[in-house]
C-alpha cells in the first residue's frame, strides 16, 4: 500500500510558495504550487518566460528552499541538492579545464566512489559517454566540441549518476532547430531505456508534447501557479514524422498553444 | 616568447598573400606562367619574409637609438653625467669580474644581484604562501571578505618603506627587515587578485558542485583553483614587479650586499657610470622576472 503511494507520488510539491528578496523589495514568484509526479513519468513544465518554471525545477533540485510549503522525493523531504536529483543545466555547465570524460568522471566518482573500483568507475564514465554517442570525444575539452555535443556531455554527466529524478532546465534552448530535434529523439530513446523519472522545463510546445507524459502549464508571474495539467497519452515509442500528421498530437499541441496565447497571453513588455 | 609568436603570425600572413597573388596571376597568363611562377615564388617569399622581419625589428631599435641619443645630448651638456660610451666601457669592466670578494662592502656585481634576488625570492615566497590561501578564504566566504576589507584598504596604500622601521624594530637585523618589507608590499596584489578570481567563479559551476555534493577539497581543487589560476598569476606578476621595485629602495637603507646598496655605495664614491649600470640591471632583471612568470602562467592556463 505504502509503496503504491510512493510510486504515485514519487515527487511531490505541497502548497509551495516562493518569494525572493530583491533590491526593489519582495518578489512573489510562486504561490501555492501543488502537483505530484509518478515514478518513471516524464513531466514538462511550460510557461512564458519569467513565470517561475525554472524556480520550480531549482526547488526540486534543492538549489532553492521554498519560503513556504513542502517538497518530497521518494517519501523524504528535499533538504538540499543531491546526486539522486541530477540536473542538466541550460548552458551545459561543463568545467572547461576538464575533458568530457573527466567532467563525467567527477560526477561518477562522487556517487559511486565508495562502492565501485577504479576500473568500474572508468567503465561507468565511458558507458555514459557511449549512451549519448560521444565516445570519440571523451578526451576533448568542452571548447573543442559543438554546442550540441556539450549539451550531450551534460546529459551524460547527469545520467551517469543514475539519478532517481533527472531534472532538465531548458536543455536544448540554446541549440539550433536541427540539433535540438536530434537530441530530443536521443533523449526519448535514453529515457525509454533507463525508465527514470524526469522533469523538464521548456518553452517549446512541440518539445513538450513530443517528450512528456504530462505537461504542467503555468500561469504568468508574479505569484505564478499551475494553470492546468495536460495528460499526453500518445503511444510510445513516438516518432516525430508520424506524429506530425497525428490528430491527437495536433490537438494536444493546440491545447497548449491556446493555454499560452489565449488564456494566459503575456502582454508585450 | 613574443618574437616567436609574431614570426609565426607573419609567416601565416605571408602564406596567405602568396596564394592570393598566385591565384590572381594564374588565369591571366595560364600557359606562359607555368614554370616562371615557381621561380618568382621563392625570391618573393624570402623578400617578403625579410621585410616583415625588419618591420617587426625596426621600431624597438629606433626606440633604443632615440633613448641613447637623448642621453648623449644631455650628457654633453652636463659635466657630471657620463654618456653611453663611457658607461659601456665601465660596464664591460664591471662585468668582466662579476664574482670577486674584497671584504663585506666590496663585492662583485654578480654577488650583489644574487643577494637582492635571494631577498626578493624569500619575501615573495612568504607573501605567496600567506597571500594566496588568504585570497581563497576571503573570496569564498562573505564574512571573511567583509572582515578583511577594512584591514586591506587601510594597510595597502602604505608606502613599502614605511614598514622598514617596524621590521628593524621587531627583527633587530637589517636582512630580515628587508625581507619583511618585500613580504608586506608583495602580499596585497596576490590576496586581492586571488579573492577577485574566487568571487568571479560562475554560479553555474557552483551549482554543479552543489548538485554533486562535492567536498570542500574537491570544490577547491577541481573548480576554484583551475578557474582562479589566471587571476592568481596576474597577482603573482604584479607582486614580483612590486617586490623587485621595493628591494632597491630597501637595500639603500639597510646596507649590506645587494643591488640597492651597490647603487648607494657608488653614489658615495661618485661613480655615476656604475649607478647608470645599476639602473639598467634593475630594469633588465625586472623584465626577465616578469617574462618568466608570463611564460609560467601561459603554461598553466587551461585555455
Amino acid at each position: 500500500m505504502m509503496e503504491k503511494i510512493l510510486q504515485e507520488k514519487y515527487v511531490q510539491l505541497e502548497h509551495v510558495n516562493m518569494t525572493f528578496q530583491t533590491k526593489k523589495g519582495t518578489f512573489e514568484a510562486l504561490r501555492d504550487v501543488n502537483f505530484s509526479i509518478r515514478e518513471g513519468e516524464f513531466i514538462s513544465i511550460i510557461g512564458h518566460s519569467g513565470c517561475g518554471k525554472s524556480t520550480v525545477l531549482n526547488l526540486i533540485a534543492g538549489l532553492l528552499t521554498p519560503t513556504d510549503g513542502l517538497l518530497f522525493c521518494n517519501g523524504r523531504e528535499i533538504a538540499g541538492p543531491g546526486p539522486e536529483r541530477a540536473v542538466v543545466f541550460q548552458n551545459h555547465s561543463l568545467l572547461p579545464w576538464l575533458t568530457c570524460a573527466e567532467n563525467v568522471h567527477l560526477a561518477v566518482e562522487r556517487v559511486f566512489g565508495n562502492t565501485d573500483s577504479k576500473i568500474q568507475l572508468h567503465e561507468r564514465t565511458h558507458a555514459a559517454l557511449e549512451l549519448v554517442g560521444l565516445s570519440h570525444a571523451a578526451e576533448k575539452r568542452p571548447n573543442e566540441i559543438s554546442g550540441g555535443m556539450k549539451q550531450r556531455v551534460g546529459i551524460a554527466r547527469a545520467l551517469a549518476m543514475e539519478p532517481k529524478v533527472l531534472l532538465l532546465d531548458e536543455p536544448f534552448g540554446a541549440l539550433d532547430a536541427l540539433t535540438r530535434a536530434n537530441l530530443q529523439d536521443e533523449l526519448m530513446g535514453i529515457m525509454a531505456k533507463s525508465g527514470s523519472t524526469a522533469v523538464m522545463v521548456t518553452h517549446d510546445v512541440d518539445e513538450a508534447v513530443l517528450l512528456s507524459d504530462r505537461i504542467v502549464m503555468m500561469t504568468n508571474g508574479p505569484a505564478a501557479t499551475i494553470g492546468e495539467i495536460l495528460p499526453v497519452e500518445l503511444p510510445r515509442p513516438r516518432k516525430r514524422l508520424q506524429l506530425a500528421e497525428n490528430a491527437e498530437y495536433n490537438h494536444l499541441r493546440a491545447e497548449v498553444l491556446k493555454f499560452l496565447y489565449e488564456r494566459h497571453a503575456k502582454k508585450a513588455a | 616568447m613574443s618574437a616567436i609568436s609574431i614570426e609565426k603570425e607573419s609567416l601565416a600572413s605571408i602564406m596567405q598573400k602568396e596564394t592570393t597573388e598566385v591565384s590572381k596571376v594564374k588565369p591571366a597568363n595560364d600557359a606562359v606562367m607555368e614554370i616562371p611562377t615557381e621561380l618568382i615564388k621563392k625570391p618573393g617569399k624570402l623578400a617578403q619574409q625579410t621585410r616583415v622581419f625588419f618591420q617587426w625589428l625596426l621600431p624597438p631599435v629606433f626606440g633604443i637609438l632615440l633613448l641613447l641619443t637623448v642621453w648623449t645630448v644631455i650628457a654633453q651638456q652636463s659635466h657630471n653625467l657620463p654618456g653611453p660610451v663611457s658607461t659601456w666601457n665601465s660596464a664591460v669592466e664591471v662585468f668582466s669580474h662579476p664574482f670577486y670578494r674584497n671584504g663585506p662592502n666590496d663585492q662583485g656585481i654578480g654577488w650583489n644581484i644574487l643577494a637582492s634576488l635571494e631577498r626578493v625570492a624569500l619575501g615573495f615566497s612568504l607573501a605567496a604562501l600567506v597571500g594566496i590561501p588568504m585570497g581563497f578564504i576571503i573570496g569564498r566566504f562573505q564574512f571573511m571578505s567583509r572582515m578583511a576589507a577594512p584591514i586591506i584598504s587601510l594597510l595597502r596604500p602604505v608606502s613599502p618603506l614605511a614598514w622598514l622601521p617596524i621590521g628593524l624594530l621587531v627583527f633587530k637585523a637589517a636582512n630580515p627587515a628587508a625581507i619583511w618589507v618585500i613580504f608586506i608590499s608583495a602580499i596585497w596584489p596576490m590576496i586581492i587578485n586571488t579573492a577577485v578570481g574566487v568571487s568571479k567563479v560562475p554560479e553555474d559551476y557552483m551549482n554543479v558542485a552543489k548538485v554533486l555534493n562535492l567536498s570542500e577539497w574537491k570544490i577547491v581543487s577541481k573548480i576554484l583553483f583551475p578557474f582562479v589560476l589566471p587571476y592568481m598569476m596576474t597577482g603573482v606578476r604584479l607582486s614580483i614587479g612590486v617586490a623587485w621595485l621595493v628591494i632597491v629602495a630597501a637595500e639603500m637603507l639597510t646596507g649590506g650586499v645587494g643591488i640597492g646598496f651597490w647603487v648607494w655605495d657608488e653614489w658615495n664614491n661618485l661613480n655615476v657610470e656604475h649607478i647608470i649600470i645599476a639602473i639598467f640591471i634593475v630594469g633588465i632583471v625586472g623584465l626577465l622576472l616578469e617574462q618568466g612568470l608570463i611564460a609560467v602562467a601561459r603554461r598553466f592556463s587551461y585555455e
